[in-house]
């Protein structure tokens, strides 16, 4: 579980998250929701401490996560696993290396056994024969099933999704939608995903947290979303004229 | 502009540090390292060894051009070619053109990285991204640089000896003769150490410039140029320094 309290951050004297607490439960996947701009990803990058906050709390479990050292944070970033915007694989391996990195860097295992782990995760993001293949010839589909195959490569504890369906169609949105929801009941993990596609919000919206102007404005899950009242939610979610047409036969 | 300098500065021994922590794992910095050998050492041999040809050549021409006079012994230019490649032109000009090839390299590379969020892929999963990325180029420019200026200078006198012999300004056992006259040992010692600070400058100026990066291809492009200008910058200005504190 991952629990924030109160937590604000400005970045060159704006303030981009303002007092901000929620809770993440593991099992489950977490949705970030909020137009271009609202503070989503300032965020989860306070969450994961790639940012550093101006105040609050941010509890790992019972862990007080933003006081650590940098020492101590390793350990518990080694049971993080994050799929970026734009992927983030490390351009210069292949994406057997991609995926066998955080197991060079962090475990004993012998290449056999690293192999086999790498082999097991590829396989469950449904990518095969692809051992060899440098990022730069991987569609954007690819891309992001060879990042949560680096991701969950430790097992770890805790999922971050930044916009994992930027960049991809519909179809293969759905796809990575999927992933992520099974990955995340398959190892128990806290899923946390920031997301503006209607489609994953609908889909994959176990709890829901919608930010505005980094503030958060609505918590609830897919099926309250539909009967919230919360204004500045309906004009996000319900943007066009087929959603507002849902909204009403909802009511 | 003073307290941007300060910061750039304070930024620049704050990476130091970071770089400089114990390395995670190892085995890891060594393979990291022999591939930084093959792609900033190896790969600069080519260069480095054209221009050191066509500068040695140079100097040999303008040397005979400048000492036209019946009263100097025409061994003098081999002698006077010699010290010049070997006390500035391997180690300082060198050190300039690798800040070009090398320098924007590294700081597009790294630039490059920050901006599409692999520096961030690594921080998050408990690695220290400065000392994973810089630490090996470092260490592979310290072993690998004066290799480079070594070849600088045998490939400098050589493109004199051919050139200088080619065009009739010296003959070759004039010029054969005056390379080994009055040869000081030091001077290679000299040069070696420069090269050595200029490896260190080149590579850590030019790494903080890449990982200070925010924004896209625009400032990636932007820290490749600063990485070459102020690398060349505290070159020029450490050559001083050190041609003071090591010949005077």
């Amino acid at each position: 579980m991952i629990r924030v309290d109160n937590i604000s951050k400005s970045l060159g004297g704006r303030e981009v998250l303002k007092d901000v607490s929620a809770v993440f439960e593991p099992g489950k996947t977490n949705l970030i929701i909020g137009k271009s701009g609202s503070g989503k990803t300032v965020f989860l990058k306070c969450i994961v401490g790639l940012f550093g906050i101006d105040s609050g709390a941010i509890w790992y479990s019972d862990i007080l996560f933003n006081e650590l050292d940098f020492r101590a944070r390793k350990e518990i970033r080694k049971e993080m696993g994050m799929l970026f915007q734009g992927s983030a694989l490390f351009d210069s391996m292949t994406v057997e290396e991609n995926v066998r990195f955080p197991l060079d860097m962090f475990t004993t295992m012998t290449y056999g056994e690293k192999l086999v782990r790498v082999n097991f995760c590829l396989e469950r993001v449904n990518i095969t024969d692809s051992n060899r293949l440098l990022p730069s010839e991987l569609s954007g589909g690819m891309k992001k099933r060879v990042a949560i195959a680096r991701a969950i490569a430790l097992k770890p504890r805790y999922l971050f999704c930044d916009e994992p369906n930027s960049g991809l169609d519909p179809k293969t949105s759905i796809v990575i939608d999927e992933l992520i929801r099974e990955i995340t009941v398959e190892l128990n993990m806290t899923t946390i995903v920031n997301t503006h596609d209607m489609n994953s919000v609908m889909e994959n919206g176990e709890k829901i947290i919608f930010v505005e102007e980094g503030e958060k404005c609505w918590e609830g899950n897919k099926s309250q979303i539909l009967k919230s009242d919360c204004k500045l939610l309906n004009e996000f979610v319900f943007a066009n004229a087929l959603a507002k047409q849902l909204k009403e036969s909802a009511r | 502009m003073t307290f941007r300098f300060l910061s750039g500065f304070g930024a620049y021994w704050m990476l130091l540090g970071k770089v400089f922590s114990r390395p995670e794992k190892p085995a890891i910095y060594y393979r990291q390292t022999m591939k930084e050998l093959v792609s900033l050492g190896l790969r600069s041999i080519g260069i480095v060894t054209i221009i050191s040809f066509f500068m040695g050549a140079v100097i040999t021409l303008q040397t005979a051009y400048n000492t036209e006079n019946p009263i100097y012994p025409t061994y003098l230019i081999g002698l006077g070619a010699r010290d010049s490649i070997i006390l500035e032109f391997s180690s300082t000009i060198v050190a300039l053109i690798l800040a070009g090839k090398v320098g924007s390299n590294i700081a597009s590379e790294i630039g490059t990285m920050r901006v599409t969020e692999q520096i961030d892929a690594l921080e998050l999963m408990g690695v220290n991204s400065a000392s994973y990325i810089i630490l090996p180029k470092v260490v592979a420019t310290l072993i690998f640089n004066p290799f480079l200026t070594l070849i600088s200078i045998i490939t400098g006198i050589v493109g004199g000896w051919i050139v200088g012999t080619t065009a009739g300004v010296i003959t070759s056992p004039d010029y054969i003769y005056g390379i080994q006259y009055a040869f000081i040992p030091y001077y290679i010692t000299y040069s070696l150490i420069k090269t050595l600070f200029f490896a260190f400058i080149i590579t850590t100026v030019s790494s903080l410039q890449g990982y200070i990066v925010e924004g896209g291809s625009l400032e990636v492009g932007r820290a490749s140029t600063k990485a070459v200008v102020y690398s060349s910058v505290f070159i020029l200005l450490v050559n001083v320094i050190l041609t003071q504190l090591l010949l005077s």
